[in-house]
């Protein structure tokens, strides 16, 4: 059971961006002047009427907001309990990930920024930000791990089709991680005319909070439809799979300070959380400072960061979103780890018996639904966070090797 | 009074601090890279700290920090390098590095161990100044260590005098707003440096960040009181075949 303190408000950081002993701004001073703009500018910006009325239209007429909130009736029976699935795999460009993309060019715009810099994983991000650069009519790079460009090729092309520039991340373990690095450094080498769209809770504050707060959206609507589907607008559980952590982040934000609300965050294992080839950082992290921000973080004794692996790229990442840490640390959250062979399981189960592809990162929230111990009266939402389409390759060769 | 201050009080122009990553390009020529250095007038030695996600540093520093981690370097190892320096160098020598293997060390057995061996100063540009004003600078100066911090064009005034303020040793102005390694529009340098002129400093100025032979070396002292040179030296090395002989050569041409 998770453990919950009323004086604590989990939804917001400090003042300096910190989330009990996570988060700060870790930075060169070369970048404190942009991120200092932001955090001087983004709550006043997404607060202001004209941004609010612009941003929920494009959610609405663009992204296809709000997702449905689905039952999954099979699912359901199967496991013993009531599950509904949060369906963020029918935003347009097939994630979650646009709802942050769109927020942020309409903040980039207003900070009169010229360009687009993203990293990505899996390539949704990059689509979401080539996408609404496109929609903009702003030039937008997106740096991707080499390994990465490899494993998404279908979201390569889309990005390039969308005009978006795609740079080879050629360092380290040449996924997230190192994709990351790239676009920090971008950053620092064009800061005036550049905005950085980060894709997940990661980053120097203000980006975690700011991304939480765009994926907000999510809960905001699960509270909504919950509501008018069973009652009551509380669930008994949130369902999500954590790499960086937007979409848990999301799905999560509005029942941050609801009690009786069970955050269950699931990680990915990778062979084994022990096996030396896994990414479930809160199981084998640290305390420690990546990417502009103090969070957990799976390194060395010598304070080396390790390369991590997941078969999903989006969720191939040694770090963990300052929220989510406190939330581990806290025991606000529950955290949970699903392997790339149940994942993959899950992957082809959930569209057997709900007729739903997800993507490899979102069928890790799926893998862990039979371990949890759900009562039948509990309401579980999952987050589906993305559709399949992009892990088709992968899909296929696990289908080849069944014949 | 510290290494870096008798060394601006003795000489207050075209000082040059010198930049190489521990363990490069060997894991035990750390020593010698460091004795070539002072043999061919470089004033001060900034050892960079190996780290896997250097994100101030461009290319070459990190190629060079990724030979080192591959060689065997950590802060361990490079403290054992360290503990015999002073029977060779007398010439400041200050720490570059990133958070995060510092924190793993532990932040106050690292400015202990790094006093004991003769280390005069710290570089740390991803700790901030809320951070050290609040838990972190306290240990620093309990253990007289300089701690240099960086500004760059982009830096406000007043927050310029509040680094300034803290920083001890020297102030570290970054050429442009860039990482390490890249070449630089040096009219806009120059318009840059003079403005750090005039606002009569506490410490002295050393720039760096596209300073890599005779001519920039040159161009900014004429409005600074040094320059810092790293990439362009971690590129001699590389291409060297011996630390002595490019070390002579490398800092012959810049200082001729």
């Amino acid at each position: 059971m998770h453990s919950f303190n009323k004086t604590i408000n989990y939804q917001d950081p400090s003042a300096e961006g910190y989330y009990g002993d996570f988060g700060g701004a870790y930075i060169p001073e070369m970048l404190y002047s942009n991120v200092e703009t932001l955090k001087a500018q983004y709550i006043q910006i997404m607060q202001d009427p004209e941004f609010q009325k612009e941003f929920h239209a494009l959610l609405k007429d663009y992204v296809g907001r709000p997702t449905p909130l689905f039952y999954a009736e099979r699912l359901s029976k199967e496991i013993g309990t009531q599950i509904y699935l949060k369906r963020e795999d029918l935003c347009h460009t097939g994630a979650h990930k646009i709802n942050n993309t769109i927020g942020q060019i309409l903040l980039a715009q207003r900070l009169g920024k010229k360009k687009i810099i993203a990293e990505t994983g899996a390539g949704q991000h990059g689509v979401a930000t080539a996408t609404v650069c496109a929609l903009k009519g702003m030039e937008c790079v997106v740096y991707m791990g080499e390994k990465d460009i490899e494993r998404q090729a279908p979201n390569v092309a889309r990005m390039k089709m969308l005009g978006a520039t795609v740079v080879p991340a050629t360092s380290g373990s040449k996924t997230l991680k190192d994709a990351t690095n790239e676009a920090i450094r971008a950053w620092i080498n064009e800061p005036n005319e550049t905005h950085y769209i980060i894709g997940s809770v990661v980053g120097p504050h203000p980006y975690p909070d700011m991304v939480a707060r765009f994926q907000s959206v999510i809960s905001d609507e699960i509270r909504k439809q919950l509501k008018e589907k069973t009652g009551n607008e509380l669930p008994t559980h949130v369902v999500a799979c954590v790499g960086g952590g937007s979409n848990a982040a999301g799905a999560f934000y509005h029942f941050l300070n609801e009690e009786t609300v069970d955050l269950v965050a699931v990680e990915a294992a990778g062979y084994g959380v022990h096996s030396g080839m896994s990414a479930a950082t809160t199981q084998l992290g640290k305390p420690g400072i990546l990417h502009g921000s103090k969070s957990i973080l799976m390194q060395t004794a010598d304070g080396q960061v390790v390369e991590p692996h997941s078969i999903s790229a989006g969720l191939d990442y040694p770090g963990i979103g300052p929220l989510h840490a406190f939330l581990y640390e806290s025991k606000r959250g529950t955290f949970t780890s699903a392997t790339d062979k149940e994942a993959l399981e899950w992957a082809f189960h959930l569209s057997e018996i709900e007729g739903i592809i997800p993507a490899l990162e979102t069928a890790h929230a799926f893998a862990i639904l039979p371990k949890m111990n759900f009562k039948p009266t509990d309401v579980v939402v999952v987050c589906l966070s993305g559709r399949g389409d992009k892990d088709l390759a992968t899909y296929m060769q696990v289908m080849d090797m069944k014949k | 009074m510290s290494r870096l201050s008798e060394l601006f009080k003795k000489q207050n122009n075209r000082v040059l601090n010198v930049y190489c990553t521990a363990g490069f390009p060997q894991l035990n020529s750390t020593l010698q890279v460091m004795e070539s250095l002072q043999a061919n007038r470089a004033n001060i030695i900034e050892l960079g700290m190996p780290y896997s996600d250097p994100l101030a540093d461009g290319e070459v520093i990190q190629s060079s920090g990724n030979v080192a981690l591959a060689n065997g370097m950590t802060i361990d190892t490079l403290f054992e390098q360290l503990a015999v320096m002073r029977n060779t160098i007398h010439i400041p020598v200050i720490l570059m590095g990133y958070m995060n293997p510092i924190l793993q060390y532990g932040f106050e057995a690292f400015c202990k161990k790094a006093k004991a061996v003769g280390v005069d100063g710290l570089i740390l540009p991803d700790l901030p100044l809320f951070e050290y004003e609040n838990i972190y600078g306290k240990t620093v100066q309990e253990n007289e260590l300089d701690f240099v911090f960086l500004v760059t064009p982009e830096t406000p005034e007043d927050r310029l005098r509040k680094l300034d303020s803290l920083s001890t040793g020297f102030l570290y102005a970054v050429s442009s707003s860039a990482t390490t390694g890249k070449d630089k529009d040096f009219s806009k340098v120059a318009l840059y440096l003079q403005k750090l002129q005039a606002m009569q400093l506490k410490n002295s100025v050393l720039v760096g960040f596209g300073i890599k032979d005779k001519e920039t070396f040159n161009a900014v002292c004429a409005y600074a009181n040094g320059a810092i040179i790293g990439s362009a030296y971690i590129n001699a090395l590389s291409k060297g075949v011996d630390v002595n002989e490019t070390t002579t050569q490398f800092l012959k041409a810049v200082l001729s």
